[in-house]
Order: C-alpha cells, then sequence, then structure tokens
C-alpha cells in the first residue's frame, strides 16, 4: 500500500495571503466575507492548508472558483513565493529542507527536475513562438544537456506519447489546437522524468472528445511512468477518473478530505454535499 | 596643436572623468565578460556611433601611443576617419593603419586580419552590451540570470535555429562564454572573429557608450562560442572565393558588387590588411 512510503510532497500549513492584513484578521477573530477580512479587505487565498502527496498516487483537489486551487498550484510551482508555510519534496535533500526556502537558483532546479507544471492556459507554460520540440528541449537544455541530438530523439519520445506527429514538431504551438497545446505541455513537464507532475484545470475549456482523449493520456502516463499526480479540477467526473483520493477546498482552506469514493458517495460536509448533488 | 583643441584637456576629456573610465577599465579586467556600469560621459559625437569605444580610446591614450581606427575593417570609412581625426585633434598622438604599428586599435565590428601581439589593446565600439537581450527585455531580470548562470534560453534560441532550419543562423554577435563564468556579447563582429579573442595575447576592451557599460578579455582568456557538443562552432565558410584585389583565400571576404555591370566580387574587408599583401608582391 503506498501510503506506507514516504511522501513525494508534503505540505504544511501554506498560506498565502494577498494584503498587509490587520490585528483582527492576522489573529483569525475578525469576521471574513468568505476568504476576505470584512475590516481591511485582506485576502487570504491559501489559509492552512496542509496535504500529502504518495508516490504513484493521484491526489485530486476540487473546489469553486475562488478557493485556492490555482493558489496552491503556483506556489508549489513558485510561480509567487507563499506568506508562510513549508513544503518538502522527497527529492529535494531528502525532503529535509522547504522548498520555499531555497535560493532562486535552487528553485530553478527544482522546477526543471523534481516538477512538472501544466497550467489551465498553455500561454503560461509554452513558448508559443518556439517550435514544440524546442519548448521540450528547453526543460532539457536546463537540466544541464547540451547535445542537440539528444534533444531532438527526447522531443520525439515525449511528443509520440502524447500523439502529436513527429513531422509537426518544428511548429509552434501558437499554430496547434487547444488539445494539442495542453498535450505539448504535458510532454514538456514529463522532460526531465519529474517525480511529480501538477495538473491545473489540464482539461478546462476543451471540447468532450478532447477531454477524454487529454484524460486517457494522463492515465496512460500515470500506468507508464508511475509518476505522482496533484491534480486541480473543479470538474468532478475528472476527478472521478482520475483521483485515488481527493481533498475539497473552500474559501482557502481544506474542508474534506479522503478517498474519492468516499468524498462523491459520502461527502460529510455541508458544502461537499452540495457541490456532489449539484454536479451529478 | 591648433588654437582651438588648446581650450580642451589632453585627450579631450577632464582628468576625473578618465581616471572614472580606468577604473571600471580595471575593474572589467579583473572580472573577465562582466559588464561594469560606468558614467558614460558627453562627447561631440552622438551615443551610438562608437562613444563608448572613443571614451575608453581618450582615457587610456598617452603621448606614446599610436592610434589606429578601422570600421568593419576598413581605415578610410567616414566613421573611422573622423574619429581618428578627432583623437589626433586632442592628443596629437601618431596615427596609422598597419595593426602591427599601433598601441591601440579601435574598432567597429571588426578584428584585424593579422594577430596582434603583447602589450596591443583592441577598443571595441558595442551597441548592445546584454547577450542575453534577444531572450529577456527586462534588465532586472538579465542581471539575475547572469549572477546564477542561467544561459539556458540562449541555448534554447541556438536549439530553435537548428530546429527550423537545420543550422545555426547567428552571424553576427555571436555569443561567448569568458573563463567558463559570464555569457558575453562580443559587439557585432562576424562569428569568423570569434575565435580570435580565445587565449589572444592582446587585450579586448568592449566600451558601450549609450549603454553605459565596459566589459573585457583580459591576455590569455578562455573565449568559448556558444555551440552544443554534437553540434560544433562553425564560422563563415569562403571555400571556393578570393579577394579580387590580393587574391587571399584566408580572410573574411565582403560581397561587392560593381556599379555597372552588376557583376558580384569578393575583397578583403580588412583593407589594410589587403594593402599589405598587395605591397609584397
Amino acid at each position: 500500500m503506498f501510503l506506507n512510503e514516504t511522501p513525494v510532497l508534503s505540505v504544511r500549513d501554506l498560506v498565502v495571503r494577498f494584503g498587509e492584513g490587520c490585528p483582527a484578521c492576522l489573529n483569525h477573530q475578525g469576521s471574513m466575507e468568505k476568504n476576505r477580512c470584512a475590516h481591511c479587505g485582506t485576502v487570504w487565498a491559501a489559509n492552512k492548508v496542509s496535504l500529502d502527496v504518495y508516490p504513484g498516487e493521484v491526489l485530486g483537489v476540487v473546489g469553486e472558483s475562488g478557493s485556492g486551487k490555482t493558489t496552491l498550484m503556483r506556489s508549489l510551482y513558485f510561480d509567487f513565493p507563499p506568506t508562510s508555510g513549508k513544503a518538502l519534496l522527497r527529492d529535494y535533500k531528502d525532503g529535509q529542507k522547504n522548498i520555499w526556502k531555497a535560493s532562486s537558483a535552487k528553485q530553478r532546479m527544482i522546477r526543471n527536475n523534481i516538477m512538472g507544471m501544466v497550467y489551465q492556459n498553455p500561454v503560461m507554460g509554452l513558448r508559443m513562438n518556439y517550435s514544440a520540440a524546442s519548448n521540450i528541449a528547453e526543460k532539457i537544455i536546463a537540466a544541464g544537456s547540451r547535445n542537440a541530438g539528444q534533444m531532438t530523439y527526447r522531443a520525439k519520445e515525449l511528443l509520440t506519447a502524447v500523439e502529436i506527429s513527429t513531422s509537426r514538431m518544428g511548429e509552434a504551438p501558437r499554430n496547434f489546437s487547444g488539445g494539442m497545446q495542453q498535450r505539448v505541455q504535458i510532454s514538456k513537464a514529463l522532460a526531465n522524468n519529474p517525480a511529480l507532475l501538477l495538473l491545473d484545470e489540464v482539461t478546462t475549456g476543451l471540447d468532450l472528445s478532447v477531454q477524454a482523449r487529454v484524460l486517457d493520456l494522463i492515465r496512460k502516463i500515470k500506468a507508464l511512468y508511475g509518476i505522482s499526480i496533484l491534480l486541480v479540477s473543479h470538474d468532478l467526473a475528472v476527478i472521478r477518473m482520475l483521483a485515488d483520493r481527493t481533498i475539497v477546498m473552500l474559501d482557502g482552506s481544506i474542508i474534506e478530505s479522503g478517498l474519492t469514493d468516499q468524498i462523491l458517495e459520502d461527502p460529510q460536509h455541508a458544502y461537499t454535499q452540495q457541490l456532489v448533488h449539484s454536479l451529478l | 596643436m591648433t588654437k582651438a583643441s588648446r581650450n580642451y584637456n589632453y585627450a579631450f576629456l577632464d582628468e576625473g572623468s578618465k581616471r572614472e573610465i580606468r577604473r571600471a577599465t580595471l575593474k572589467a579586467v579583473a572580472i573577465p565578460g562582466y559588464q561594469v556600469p560606468f558614467g558614460s560621459r558627453e562627447l561631440p559625437i552622438g551615443r551610438g556611433w562608437g562613444t563608448g569605444g572613443i571614451q575608453l580610446t581618450l582615457s587610456l591614450i598617452g603621448p606614446g601611443d599610436v592610434l589606429k581606427v578601422i570600421d568593419q575593417g576598413s581605415d578610410e570609412s567616414v566613421n573611422a576617419v573622423n574619429i581618428k581625426k578627432f583623437v589626433g585633434l586632442c592628443t596629437n598622438v601618431e596615427t596609422t593603419t598597419e595593426a602591427q604599428r599601433a598601441t591601440l586599435i579601435q574598432t567597429r565590428h571588426r578584428i584585424p586580419e593579422r594577430d596582434l601581439e603583447d602589450g596591443q589593446i583592441l577598443i571595441f565600439q558595442v551597441p548592445l552590451p546584454e547577450p542575453l537581450r534577444i531572450v529577456e527585455a527586462r534588465e532586472e531580470i538579465t542581471k539575475k540570470m547572469h549572477a546564477e548562470k542561467d544561459y539556458a534560453p540562449l541555448w534554447l534560441q541556438l536549439y530553435e535555429s537548428l530546429i527550423r532550419y537545420s543550422k545555426v543562423t547567428i552571424g553576427a554577435e555571436y555569443p561567448c562564454l569568458v573563463e567558463g563564468r559570464y555569457m558575453m556579447n562580443p559587439s557585432p563582429i562576424p562569428k569568423y572573429d570569434n575565435p580570435k579573442l580565445h587565449e589572444a595575447k592582446c587585450l579586448y576592451l568592449f566600451g558601450a557608450g549609450r549603454e553605459k557599460k565596459i566589459y573585457a578579455i583580459p591576455p590569455y582568456t578562455e573565449v568559448v562560442s556558444l555551440a552544443f557538443d554534437d553540434v560544433p562552432f562553425e564560422k563563415e565558410s569562403f571555400e571556393g572565393r578570393h579577394c579580387r584585389l590580393c587574391g587571399a583565400t584566408n580572410t573574411y571576404l565582403d560581397e561587392v558588387f560593381d556599379q555597372r555591370t552588376g557583376a558580384q566580387y569578393h575583397q578583403c574587408s580588412d583593407s589594410s590588411y589587403c594593402r599589405e599583401q598587395r605591397g609584397k608582391d
């Protein structure tokens, strides 16, 4: 059972705050309008979020817009620094050092070698004016390789894995369809065999048949590489299909967590009950 | 000295300015390839016309020096002639066109064909000193990238040209890594000249007047042009071509068209080397 093993990623008490805060909200005593302090207007985008991702598991994160799902993902990928909190990676200093305290050069190494990210919006994850092959090569270069043949070989291998014809690897993703762009992003994220894949709403905005192909691909990747995945989605169907365990977020906090089937069949929290009820 | 120039300090700039530029130059020599900021002075020519190079020349020149100025290999172009005239006017130093006789050579976009020796200084005029500018527009970020030695985006640029055109398409301003540390823009010299930067006997100084930066390659410094392990650096090849005037096949050749007939031919870009070769025969 994989839950006995050391987690690939542990997050403890992640807080992301936009605004200075006031005595009332800093002490968690003031009244809040959702995740916004009624007194000073500070937004608590993530408030004491803790989670573990175990080897080979898919951990789903659900919640409505503004619940802090993307904030969690983006602070994990160092897009902005969290206000406080600790994140440990099994593959970085044996999980002894907080990755948010690492130097920016170290953080870049972690981004390139240990984690892979797929953004909801491909514009954020891809260089749209560079070819698909270069997008993959970018990761390999950042990991230290200086061998062009090796990069091309790996790009072909990965593009084939995500079902993109290698004859199109010289084209810029700008000219690709939305589903193809998402698949290029996935292949880019996998370039350095990361231990952890962060998927942020990968299928949102794609039509149903394309969604199905992308989801199939993620399942295939999971089976093939045994990679751990942190999967953010507001779509319960995606969560049901892919996630082993699920956490539910509301207004920046985790309100419920457990096995996916359990969450979907027997939700405990009122919000989760409403969510499951409204979508199924 | 003419009457007008007597009103100016020796070598035009005041002594304090020259000292500041020399201090920046020393720092640049101490940290090969690192761009040292300096307070670029006003000169009687516009920024972007070689003011970085001129300030280096003026701050280093002394009565015993012999000056040569070249513009894309030519000693006779307007830019070269006027800079030489200006420096001559305010210093009275001897000027020359022979590369081996000069102690100071100010150049725009070429390195002389003849190898330079100990004690010679080659001063480049640099329009854009930042090699990372093509991949990152923000100075704040490029500074950070240099500090962390994060040159991956340049390699990506190189890979992209391999994927798109199956060859490296950078012709001039070919980036090179100096002493294994700083990525440097060698100014818009053709990549043909890049190998001459490596382990050279002379001192190379680079001045960017508009961008207010000075950097240097000291003698006997390792300079490696950007290249993949399996796709080695290649300079321009002039195979099957020769200079129409001196017949040289081992120099950087310019393509020239006859205005009347439209016929295409080649000639040495380094005019003084070419003249010297012809004098031999």
